[in-house]
C-alpha cells in the first residue's frame, strides 16, 4: 500500500473529539429516557458518557479510507484465487469440510453481530460508544458478505454449502452457535457489549480466528486465509472496544462490578462451549495441523487471558470460575466432540472420518494424558468396524443441554469415564444440563432459557419435517424427512468422507490439473 | 509483568514496521507463523511513527497499520506519534 498522508490541521486527539463528541447534541423536546429506553433496566449506572474514549481514536472518515483499502486487497486476492482454481491447491479435500463448518456455523453469526452492534449503538446515549458500535456493525456485515463471497467459490465444486443459512437456522448442531448469538442480542445493550464485545471478541476470538486462518494458510487455502485476515484486521479494533467497554463501565460506578462479573462468568462459559466446534476442527479436521486445541487454549486463554484478568484485578474483576473446569476439559474436549460427529455423520452437513495412523500419533503426542488411554482404543475400534463394512451411523437423537444446546456428551470434571448430567425442576418441567455452569446460567434466568428451541425436541414434536409430511405412514424414515427439511441430500452432503462425491471429484480434478489427459 | 503482543500479516507493508518495532523495543521477541508475525514484549510495546518513516522514506500515518493488523493484547493508547500497548499489572 502506498497511501498519501495529507497534512492534518488537528492532532489525532482533537480530531477524535471533534468528530465524535463534537457531533453530538442534547435533545430539547424529547426526554432522554424516551430516546434511550434501555439504559437503566440492567442495573448499570453511567454518570459521564464523555469519559469514553476509543484508544485507536478512529473517526468515520478514516474508517472508510482504511476499510476500502482492505476490501480492494481482499477482492484482488479472491479473483486471483478463483482464476487459478485455487480450491485444487488445498492439502487434501477433507480440509474443505472446515470451510463448510465455517460458512454454516460462523458466517451467519457475523450477520447477527452486525444487527447486534447496530442495535446496541442506537441505544447508547454517548457518542463515543455509538460511533465505535457503528463501525463494528459495518465491519460485521462486511465479514458476512466477504465470507459468503469467498466460500461461494468452494460451493461451485463441493457439497453441503448450497443453503448454509437455511442450515444455520435448522441443523441440530448449528443451534449451538446460533443460540449463543441469539442469547446475546436478546440481552440488554450493556450485556450485549460485555458478551460479544468483551468475552467473545477480547477473550475468545483469537481462538476462533487465528487457528482457522493459520489453519487455512497451512492447508493451502488462500481464499479463506485472505478473508480471515481481512476480517481479523477489524478484530483488533473490536477487541479494543471490548476492553474499553469493561473499563468504562467499571470506572463509572462501583455498583456495576457484580453485574459485570456475572456477565463475564456467563459469557466466557457460553463462548467456550461454542468453541467446542473449533477444538475438533483444529485437532481432527485440518489435514495439516497448526497447533492443538490444548496448546491454543494455553497460549490464548491461560497466558493472554491470565494477563488480562490480572490487569482487571484493580477493578475487582476476577478470572471466571469456569476456567478451572475448562482446564480439566482441555485434554478431552476435541476428542469427545469429534467422536460425537462421527456418530451423527448421517445428520451433518459435512463429512467425517477417523484419523489415520500418522494423525493418531500426532494426537498421542499432543495429548499424552488422555488420547491413548481413553480415545485411541475407541477410534481404532470404529475404524476396524468401518473397514469390515460395519460403519455405524447413530440415528437415535441425543439429549441436549438446555443452555448451550450441545448434546450431553461431556464428562464429569476430573472423571473422563463418566458422562456429566445435571438437572433442574422448574414449573412442572425437568431441564437438563451438560455442566454446573450451564445449570447456573439457567437458574439465574429460567424464563429466558425455557424458551430454547432445542432441535431434538423440535424433531420429536414433528416440527422438523417438510410441510405435508405424514409421520404415521408405514415405514416412515424420520432422518430422511429431517434431512429434506434441512435441504441436505443424503449420501451426498452427509456421511463419511471416504467414498464421497467430494473425494472423487477432488481426486479427478487435481489429476487433471497435474497431468495431460 | 505480563506479556503484550501484536500480530501482523507477513507482507511488504509490514516488513519495515516490524523492523521499527524491533529497533524501538530491543526486548521484543519476533515469532514467525504461517503468513503472520507475532511480536511479544514484556509489559509494554511501542510503535513510533518517526522510526517507521525513516525506514520507508515517506510520511506515515500510524492508523494505516490497521490494514495489516491481525490481533493484539494489552491496553492501547494511540496518538499521532506513537501506538502503545501496555499492561498495568
Ligand atoms: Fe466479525
Ligand atoms: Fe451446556
Amino acid at each position: 500500500m502506498d497511501m498519501q498522508v495529507a497534512k492534518k490541521k488537528l492532532g489525532l486527539k482533537e480530531r477524535y473529539a471533534v468528530m465524535t463528541r463534537g457531533l453530538d447534541w442534547v435533545p430539547s423536546y424529547q426526554k432522554m429516557e424516551d430516546i434511550y429506553p434501555y439504559m437503566t433496566y440492567e442495573g448499570i449506572k453511567i454518570h459521564d458518557w464523555d469519559k469514553w474514549e476509543d484508544p485507536f481514536r478512529l473517526t468515520m472518515d478514516a474508517y472508510w479510507k482504511y476499510q476500502s483499502e482492505k476490501e480492494r486487497k481482499l477482492y484482488a486476492v479472491l479473483d486471483a484465487f478463483n482464476q487459478n482454481n485455487g480450491h485444487l491447491n488445498v492439502t487434501d479435500a477433507r480440509y474443505i469440510n472446515t470451510v463448510k463448518l465455517f460458512v454454516s456455523g460462523i458466517s451467519p453469526l457475523e450477520y447477527v453481530a452486525h444487527r447486534g452492534f447496530a442495535h446496541a449503538g442506537r441505544q447508547f446515549p454517548g457518542p463515543g460508544p455509538r460511533v465505535a458500535c457503528l463501525m463494528q456493525s459495518l465491519d460485521e456485515i462486511r465479514h458476512a458478505q466477504t465470507q459468503v463471497h469467498a466460500v461461494a467459490n468452494y460451493n461451485k465444486y463441493y457439497n453441503g454449502m448450497h443453503d448454509f443459512h437455511h442450515a444455520h437456522d435448522r441443523v441440530w448442531f448449528l443451534s449451538v452457535p446460533k443460540s449463543f448469538f441469539d442469547d446475546a442480542i436478546t440481552a440488554g445493550p450493556f450485556e450485549f457489549m460485555v458478551s460479544i464485545g468483551f468475552s467473545f471478541e477480547y477473550v475468545l476470538t483469537n481462538l476462533l480466528f487465528v487457528p482457522f486462518v493459520s489453519g487455512a494458510a497451512y492447508n493451502g487455502d488462500m481464499g479463506t486465509m485472505t478473508f480471515g485476515f481481512s476480517a481479523q484486521s477489524d478484530e483488533a479494533r473490536h477487541m479494543t472496544l471490548g476492553l474499553e467497554v469493561i473499563k468504562f463501565i467499571l470506572e463509572q460506578d462501583p455498583d456495576n462490578l457484580p453485574i459485570v462479573q456475572r456477565w463475564i462468568d456467563k459469557w466466557t462459559w457460553r463462548g467456550y462451549r461454542v468453541l467446542t466446534l473449533v477444538a475438533m476442527m483444529m485437532d481432527y479436521m485440518l489435514p495439516k495441523r497448526t497447533m492443538s486445541w490444548k496448546e491454543a487454549w494455553e497460549i490464548y486463554f491461560e497466558e493472554n487471558g491470565g494477563a488480562l484478568f490480572k490487569d482487571l484485578a484493580r477493578y475487582g474483576i476476577t478470572m471466571p470460575k469456569c476456567a478451572e473446569q475448562i482446564a480439566l476439559e482441555k485434554d478431552h474436549l476435541s476428542h469427545q466432540a469429534w467422536s460425537t460427529f462421527y456418530n451423527y455423520a448421517a445428520a451433518a452437513n459435512f463429512h467425517t472420518w477417523m484419523p489415520d495412523e500418522d494423525e493418531m500419533a500426532w494426537l498421542s503426542a499432543k495429548y499424552p494424558n488422555s488420547y491413548d488411554k481413553y480415545y485411541r482404543p475407541r477410534m481404532e475400534y470404529w475404524r476396524e468396524q468401518a473397514a469390515k463394512g460395519n460403519r455405524f451411523y447413530n440415528k437415535t437423537l441425543p439429549m441436549l443441554c438446555q443452555t448451550c444446546q450441545v448434546p450431553m456428551i461431556f464428562t464429569e470434571p476430573g472423571d473422563p469415564t463418566k458422562t456429566c448430567y445435571r438437572e433442574v425442576d422448574y414449573k412442572d418441567s425437568k431441564y437438563h444440563f451438560c455442566s454446573d455452569h450451564c445449570k447456573a446460567i439457567f437458574e439465574h434466568e429460567p424464563e429466558k432459557y425455557v424458551q430454547s428451541w432445542l432441535p431434538v425436541h423440535q424433531i420429536y414434536q414433528g416440527n422438523c419435517f417438510p410441510e405435508g409430511t405424514d409421520p404415521t405412514v408405514e415405514g416412515f424414515d424420520p432422518l430422511a424427512a429431517v434431512l429434506k427439511y434441512y435441504h441436505l441430500e443424503s449420501g451426498r452432503d452427509n456421511l463419511d468422507f471416504e467414498g464421497s462425491e467430494d473425494q472423487k471429484n477432488f481426486d479427478e480434478w487435481r489429476g487433471m490439473a497435474t497431468k495431460n489427459v | 509483568m505480563s506479556t503484550v503482543f501484536i500480530a501482523l500479516q507477513t507482507n511488504e507493508d509490514t516488513r519495515p514496521i516490524i523492523e521499527a518495532i524491533v529497533q524501538d523495543n530491543p526486548a521484543a521477541i519476533v515469532n514467525e507463523a504461517p503468513a503472520m508475525v507475532k511480536i511479544d514484549a514484556e509489559g509494554k510495546l511501542v510503535i513510533r511513527r518517526e522510526t517507521v518513516e525513516e525506514l520507508i522514506g515517506r510520511p506515515y500515518d500510524l492508523q494505516e497499520l490497521q490494514v495489516n493488523l491481525i490481533t493484539m493484547s494489552g491496553n492501547l493508547d494511540q496518538t499521532d506519534d506513537e501506538m502503545t500497548l501496555y499492561w498495568n499489572a
